[in-house]
This record gives C-alpha cells, sequence and structure tokens, in this order.
C-alpha cells in the first residue's frame, strides 16, 4: 500500500515513564478508503495508538507509514496529509467557528479568500451555518464535535483520525456524524481511523474492526467476520401460556445449548445457525406449542471481545493497562 | 445543638478543612501579609523621619495594625472567594437542599471566616514581634485590638457573603476584593491622618477604616483613641452586611 | 502551501489579543488596579516626598512607572495562563497538527501578552499625564519608557511561559503570581534604596533585578537622561528576556515533542 492513502503499522509499542506500557506491539493494515474501526474499553491504549500515528507522540518501539510517510521519521509529511478530532475535542471558548477556521486553515498555509470559502463549505455540511459567529463557549457537546470533525477536514486531508468522536453525544448527533463519515470514505475516498468504546459504532460504521484491550489487537476483521468466526446466533421463545415454559424448554433443547433469555423466555444457541429457524418454528408446531415472542439474536462485537478476553467490553475500561503497572512504585 | 449551630459548624469545619488542605489556597494566606509587614514595615520605615510623624511605639507597631487589619478584611474576602467557588461547583446547592437551617449556613462561613484570621493573625503577630515590635499597650488594650480585628473580619466575611450568594460566580471575585482594597487604602496607611495629602487627605475622615487603623494604634501604643467610634462603626456595619448576607441568602434561596 | 515563521506569529498573537479582549471580567480590573494603587499611594505616601534626599516633590511622578510593573507582571500571567491552558486542554495538540513552529507559538502568545500589556501602559502613562505627572527627558523620553516597559512585558512574559511549557499546569502558573510580587515589594519599588533604612532590605533590594528595571524607568521621568541607570534598566530586561525566552524555548520544545 506503499504511497496510497493507507495505514500499515508493525509492532508499534508505547511505554510510559514509570514503566506502563500502554501499547504493546500492534500489527494492522488499513486499506486506502476504508473505514477502520479501533475498538476498546476505556484505558485500552486507543488515544496512545491515534496520538503516534498522528505523529504528536513518538512510539517507544516498531514503525507505522502513513500515507507511506514513516511517522516516526517524516512527521512533518505525514501531518500535511492527514487530519485528526483527537479525544478532548480541544475548542477555543472564546473564539468563533469562523474564528478557528481562520486559525487552523491559516497555519496550514491557505490564502485568506481560500480560507473563507472552505469554511462556509465545510460549516455548512456539518451544520452549523447558524451558529458559525458564535463563541463556543455556548456550543453544545454535539455542536464541538461537528465543528471539530469540520476543523480536521480544513486542508482536504487524505487520513482522517477521529479519537472517539460520539463518546457522549446524542443519538442523533450520532448517527448524524457517521453519516458524514461515511459519505467522506465513500464519496471522496478518504482512510478513516476511527477509535470507539461502543460496539455497535464499530459495528454500522467500520468496514474492519480491530478489537483492542490493554494495548494488544485480541481480533480482528470485518465485523461479520468477526461475530461469524466467534459467536453462534440464539433463538428465543417466550411460550403464550407460562405454565407451557418446561415443556418449550424441553423442544428447544434439541436445537442447542441453552442461552441466556429474558424472564419469560427460553433461549439456545443455534448450533447450525439461522438456518435452524425454519426447523425450529417446526418443531414448535409440532409439539402444538403456542408462542407468545420468537426472536433470533445474532452475537455480537461483545460476544466476541468476551470470548477473547473473558470479560464483558461494557465495565472492562480503566483497569490498569497491564500488570507492570502494579509493580511500579507511585 | 440547635440545628442553626449544627448547620454552622458544619460549614465552617468543611470550609477551613478544604482551606487548609490545600496549599494554593492558604500559602498566599500566610504569604501576602508578611510580605506587607516586611515591605511596609521594613521597606518604609524611613517614613517615621518623615517631619511631623510621631508615633511613641514606633514604625513597626504602626504598620502591624495595619498588616493585622488587612488580613482581617482579607480573610472575610477570601471566604467570600469559598462562597463563589461552591455555587460554581455545584456545592452550595448541595448545602441548601442539606441544611435544616440555612441562616446557619451564614454563621457557619462567618466562622470559617474567623478561622482563617485566626491563623494569618498568629503569623503575623509572630513576625511582628520576631521584628522587634514594640508593645506598649496592655492586656485589656491588647484584646480590644483583637475584638477590633475580628469585627472587621466578620464585616468582610459578611460583605464576601452577600455579594457571592447573589453574583454566585467567581467572575465577581474583582468586585469583591477592589473595594475592600478601597476601603483599606483611603485610610491613614502608611503615615498618620494629619500628615496625609491630596485628595485622600478629604476622603480618610469620613472612611470607618481610618477609625479602625487610628483606633488600633492607639491600643497598641497604650494611648487608646476614640474607641467608641471605632467599635460603634464596626457595630453598625456588622448589623448592616449580615443584612445585606441575609437577604443574599434569601435570593439565592428563590433563585435556586 | 506553507508559511513563514512570521505569518504563524502572526495568527497565535492575534488569537491571543482576540482571547483577553473577550474576558473583559479579566481585562478591566487588571488595568484598573495598578491605577487605582497608584492614585492611592501617591496621595498616601506624599509627604515621603519630604525626606530629606527624596528625589523630587512629587510622589505621583516617583510612582507612576509602578503601573508599568504591573501591566508587566498582567503580561506574565496572561502568557503563561494561556498557554498553560492550551496544553491543558489539548489546544496545543490541535495548533500541533498544523505545520506551526514552537518557537512561533511562543513568540506569538508573548507577541500578544505585550501588546496587552502595551496598551495598558499607554492607559497608564495617559492618566498619568492628565493627573499632572511630568515627564522630564519629555516626548523622547516618554517613548523610551514605553519601551523600555515593553521589553519589560517580555520579559516578565516569557517567565510566565517558560512556567507554562516547564508545569503544563495553569494553576501553578497562578502560583507565580505571589511569588513576583513578592519580588516586586522586596525592590526600589516604594522608596528610593538610599531611603531604605533597614540594611538588610536594602541590601536585598539592591540585588533584586527589579530595583534597576524601576530606577531605569523612573530616571527618564524624573532625573533626565542617565545612561548608566537607563543601561542598567535596559540591560536587565535584555538579559532576563533571553534567559526566560530561552529556557520557555527548550521547554516547550521538549513538550512539543512531535516526530
Ligand atoms: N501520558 C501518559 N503517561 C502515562 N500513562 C499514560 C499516558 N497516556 C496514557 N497512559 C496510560 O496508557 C493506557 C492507555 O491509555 P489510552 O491510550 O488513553 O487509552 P484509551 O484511549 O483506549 O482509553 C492507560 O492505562 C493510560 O492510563
Ligand atoms: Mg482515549
Amino acid at each position: 500500500m506503499s504511497g496510497s492513502n493507507g495505514i500499515v503499522v508493525s509492532g508499534l509499542r508505547r511505554e510510559f515513564r514509570g514503566g506502563i506500557k500502554a501499547v504493546q506491539g500492534i500489527d494492522l493494515e488499513v486499506a486506502p478508503g476504508e473505514i477502520y474501526g479501533f475498538l476498546g474499553p476505556n484505558g485500552a491504549g486507543k488515544s496512545t495508538t491515534v496520538l503516534m500515528l498522528t505523529t504528536l507522540l513518538p512510539p517507544t518501539g516498531g514503525s507505522a507509514t502513513v500515507a507511506g510517510f514513516d511517522v516516526a521519521g517524516q512527521g512533518a509529511q505525514v501531518r500535511r496529509v492527514i487530519g485528526a478530532a483527537l479525544q478532548e475535542a480541544a475548542l477555543d471558548n472564546y473564539l468563533t467557528a469562523h474564528e478557528h477556521f481562520e486559525l487552523q486553515a491559516g497555519l496550514h498555509g491557505m490564502a485568506r479568500k481560500q480560507r473563507r470559502a472552505r469554511a462556509v463549505e465545510l460549516l455548512e455540511r456539518v451544520g452549523l451555518t447558524d451558529a458559525a459567529d458564535r463563541k463556543i463557549g455556548g456550543y453544545s457537546g454535539g455542536m464541538r464535535r461537528r465543528l471539530d470533525l469540520a476543523l480536521a477536514l480544513v486542508h482536504r486531508p487524505r487520513v482522517l483520525f477521529l479519537d472517539e468522536p460520539t463518546t457522549g453525544l446524542d443519538p442523533q448527533s450520532r448517527s448524524a456524524l457517521w453519516e458524514e463519515v461515511g459519505r467522506l470514505a465513500g464519496d471522496e475516498g478518504v482512510t478513516v481511523f476511527l477509535t470507539t468504546q461502543y460496539l455497535e459504532e464499530a459495528d454500522v460504521l467500520a468496514d474492519r474492526v480491530g478489537i483492542i484491550d490493554r494495548g494488544r489487537i485480541v481480533a480482528e476483521g470485518t465485523p461479520n467476520a468477526l461475530k461469524a468466526a466467534i459467536g453462534q446466533s440464539s433463538v428465543e421463545a417466550v411460550p403464550a401460556d407460562p405454565r407451557d415454559r418446561e415443556r418449550l424448554a424441553d423442544v428447544l433443547s434439541r436445537f442447542g445449548e441453552p442461552a441466556s433469555a429474558s424472564p419469560k423466555g427460553v433461549a439456545v444457541r443455534l448450533g447450525g445457525g439461522t438456518e435452524e429457524l425454519v426447523d425450529v418454528v417446526r418443531a414448535l408446531d409440532a409439539a402444538e406449542l403456542s408462542v407468545a415472542g420468537l426472536q433470533v439474536h445474532e452475537p455480537s462485537l461483545d460476544d466476541v471481545f468476551l470470548a477473547k478476553t473473558g470479560r464483558s467490553l461494557e465495565g472492562a475500561g480503566d483497569q490498569p493497562a497491564a500488570e507492570e503497572r502494579a509493580a511500579v512504585p507511585a | 445543638m440547635t440545628a442553626f449551630g449544627q448547620v454552622a459548624v458544619a460549614v465552617a469545619r468543611r470550609n477551613l478543612l478544604v482551606t487548609f488542605k490545600n496549599p494554593a489556597l492558604i500559602l498566599p494566606a500566610a504569604i501576602f501579609p508578611l510580605v506587607f509587614l516586611l515591605a511596609f514595615a521594613g521597606g518604609l520605615s524611613n517614613l517615621a523621619n518623615v517631619p511631623g510623624f510621631s508615633f511613641p511605639s514606633g514604625y513597626t507597631s504602626f504598620q502591624f495594625v495595619f498588616v493585622f487589619l488587612q488580613s482581617a478584611a482579607f480573610g472575610g474576602v477570601f471566604t467570600g472567594f469559598a462562597v463563589a467557588a461552591d455555587y460554581e461547583s455545584g456545592f452550595a446547592r448541595r448545602l441548601m437542599l442539606a441544611a435544616p437551617n440555612r441562616t446557619g449556613l451564614i454563621m457557619g462561613y462567618v466562622l470559617a471566616g474567623v478561622g482563617r484570621f485566626a491563623f494569618t493573625a498568629s503569623i503575623v503577630t509572630i513576625a511582628g514581634l520576631a521584628a522587634g515590635m514594640q508593645v506598649d499597650g496592655g492586656v485589656v488594650e491588647l484584646g480590644g485590638l483583637l475584638v477590633l480585628a475580628v469585627l472587621v473580619n466578620v464585616v468582610a466575611t459578611l460583605f464576601g457573603v452577600g455579594l457571592c450568594m447573589r453574583t454566585q460566580s467567581m467572575q465577581s471575585v474583582p468586585f469583591l476584593q477592589i473595594p475592600v482594597f478601597l476601603i483599606l487604602f483611603l485610610a491613614p496607611v502608611y503615615v498618620p491622618l494629619d500628615l496625609l495629602d491630596g485628595w485622600i487627605k478629604a476622603v480618610a475622615p469620613y472612611n470607618p477604616a481610618t477609625a479602625f487603623l487610628e483606633t488600633g494604634r492607639g491600643f497598641i501604643s497604650g494611648e487608646p483613641d476614640h474607641v467608641l467610634v471605632a467599635f460603634a462603626a464596626a457595630g453598625a456595619m456588622v448589623a448592616l452586611l449580615g443584612f445585606y448576607a441575609l437577604r443574599g441568602l434569601r435570593k439565592a434561596e428563590a433563585g435556586g | 502551501m506553507s508559511t513563514s515563521v512570521a505569518t504563524q506569529v502572526g495568527f497565535i498573537a492575534r488569537r491571543s489579543v482576540r482571547r483577553t479582549f473577550r474576558q473583559p471580567a479579566v481585562l478591566v480590573p487588571t488595568i484598573a488596579f495598578p491605577l487605582f494603587l497608584l492614585a492611592v499611594n501617591a496621595s498616601g505616601l506624599d509627604s515621603a516626598t519630604n525626606l530629606p534626599g527624596f528625589p523630587g516633590d512629587s510622589y505621583l511622578d516617583f510612582a507612576i512607572v509602578v503601573t508599568f510593573m504591573q501591566g508587566a507582571l498582567f503580561a506574565a500571567t496572561t502568557a503563561g495562563t494561556e498557554l498553560a491552558t492550551d496544553i491543558e486542554s489539548g489546544f496545543l495538540d490541535r495548533l500541533q497538527l498544523t505545520p506551526l513552529r514552537a518557537v512561533a507559538i511562543l513568540v506569538g502568545q508573548l507577541a500578544g501578552a505585550v501588546t496587552v500589556a502595551l496598551g495598558g501602559a499607554a492607559v497608564y502613562l495617559a492618566v498619568g499625564l492628565i493627573a499632572g505627572v511630568t515627564i522630564v527627558t519629555g516626548v523622547g523620553g516618554a517613548l523610551v519608557l514605553l519601551g523600555l516597559a515593553t521589553l519589560i512585558g517580555v520579559a516578565f512574559g516569557s517567565i510566565g511561559a517558560f512556567f507554562a511549557a516547564r508545569t503544563g499546569s495553569s494553576q501553578a502558573v497562578q502560583g507565580l503570581f505571589p511569588l513576583l510580587f513578592v519580588t516586586f515589594f522586596l525592590s526600589s519599588i516604594n522608596l528610593p534604596r538610599e531611603l531604605i533604612e533597614i540594611d538588610w532590605f536594602r541590601t536585598v533590594a539592591g540585588a533584586n533585578p527589579v530595583s534597576y528595571l524601576v530606577e531605569g524607568m523612573r530616571s527618564l521621568v524624573i532625573t533626565g537622561w542617565d545612561a548608566a541607570a537607563l543601561l542598567r534598566g535596559f540591560g536587565v530586561a535584555v538579559a532576563v528576556s533571553i534567559v526566560g525566552f530561552a529556557a520557555a524555548a527548550s521547554s516547550l520544545r521538549t513538550r512539543m515533542a512531535r516526530t
């Protein structure tokens, strides 16, 4: 992928003072125009990776290229072709959106007229035209994120880094942002490296997902492939008459191991995949069991995370990065 | 204990704990008065040689009284900051909800202000004595100086509490500092009243701080002067600003 | 598409000035307070002019330069707080993703702070003149005075920036204020050094660079063209600026260790 807009990472590491191993040797490749979702709990090492790939933090081991440039040795070239919206969405509360553009585009060397036109275009695109001359201090969290994204695009980057772009956003703002990111990759061929703690975000938005935990990539692939490799679908049935619950369980047990279900229902893992659903329905019919509800649960990325780490993604965060940390005197 | 007393003690305790655990809060409170004492009593001691200057106990004592009363006032001002900070952090709202007697809040802040002053007063006094300050007043007179300073402290706290309960913002800090500075410095700070010149000469005689300073200096030199005026002024200000603080509390209650 | 350092400085300076003027609650008291102190001290300390050996007969003339020192202090806290806040908030990261150079941030931030300090100095000078300050060296002296005041602003501003770059904490920068305040008081800011009676205080004031800054500016107002005083004043200001700037630049470069 050399020379193109891809990302190639090999054995990348970052150790902080005090022996904290935030990133412990990761390998990954992102194809041009691809949306790569970097999924992991709090403290997994996502931001550290992004900072290294955006040249803001020197790696302590391994190597990486972005658009063919070495992040350690060719920082200036890398910065010229990337845009980034970092985790904090640091904006100046006393400046307006337009003034942010003026500053950032100006520092990128754009001429005054060009700056203004680009700002107008991008603000329109993220729906901030009306708020463009207001100071950021009065912006909502969603508005800040959208402005941050627009600012990251000001110099037409070929590779875009987004560090938890939707954390703390309401569902509308979130899906608006997804749409915009999807458009960037789809229509403009921008390569997107996006970190998230949200399963759904990785699932819906990313072409490929890397799951990171404690500084290591524990699984990688398209969301479907990941889920298919790990999980089996399960089917849950709720009997119309609660007294039939036992009998229902008997019938279902022919199709697979019991799985967790809602209090009134019974669920089993489908050993043979969703095609078996038809057989399940037939069997229920044959046993003259009437059901109030029948649902198929697809495996989620959480199941993948669970299978790889033994923990659920929700609530897995904020643990020490590595055992090494415990040994470090404060 | 009554609800009033309980609330007062709880608020004062927390306030002082927060202050004394935070070096960023307590160090300036300790250092600033010392710097003033050093700069004024030390750096300006030659002013005692200005023709017409007469103060029996020497320039260090002369300035000690100013710095002592100043730190009393600023003990109150800093308490005002704490109120503003409590509102900004949302803690004050919780206090208002939890306190069975909200007037006790004001009393708590007043006690905290006195506690702050007790700390700086000790430091300044030790520094003054170490610098060879001459004390000619007796126990009664020194007691008078202390009571006067505490009254000044309470006045400043009530002003700070009243203001900050209204604004509920650290942005109002300058509006708290500047008037207090103004009143303190529009007085015979460096030389006695009769040696003042210019526009201060016209203003100072009507400034209550002048009365506090002159009476305080009278106490330390063992020659108390217009004591009644000073205490009457201090008492009146406590009453007035007490009312101001209480109204502030009512406004805060109505708003939140 | 690459910008010159001068252009970058311009962008950063403009932002800094904008920010300052959009916080009137900070700006107005910091400009007003020195004037207020001047008014109070000019009158309250006027009898000091009766001391044998006091230069001139107006304490106002003697004290006007103190406002410039406070303006410089303001420059220090502005430059420092702004930079530290940018480090804390991550705004510096945003800037770092552009081709911006570390030295441009520093110069820009200082330029912004000094512009505001210079504006303040002009206000102080104007108010002083209206109140009856006479500058014996005339218009030329007033200009040199503003020049020295600006340089002192740079000196203190770079100390503030150094603190910020080093600690990355705006609280630490706030802690700088009382420290500098103390050094002001332990100088000849309130009385000429010869008139400080207490020996150790006089010694400290003599060793305190602040004394030479104040005396350099003061010479223009009350003594006339005094080459020695000006040399010491400008010398100290330049030396502190150079040392402060070098330290700040080196700390900032370390902090901005992008590849
Ligand atoms: N500058 C730093 N110094 C020391 N430890 C750090 C630093 N930055 C991050 N860490 C630690 O490295 C680990 C990974 O952090 P981070 O990359 O921010 O995780 P994520 O973005 O996935 O939440 C965490 O344990 C964090 O505490
Ligand atoms: Mg992160």
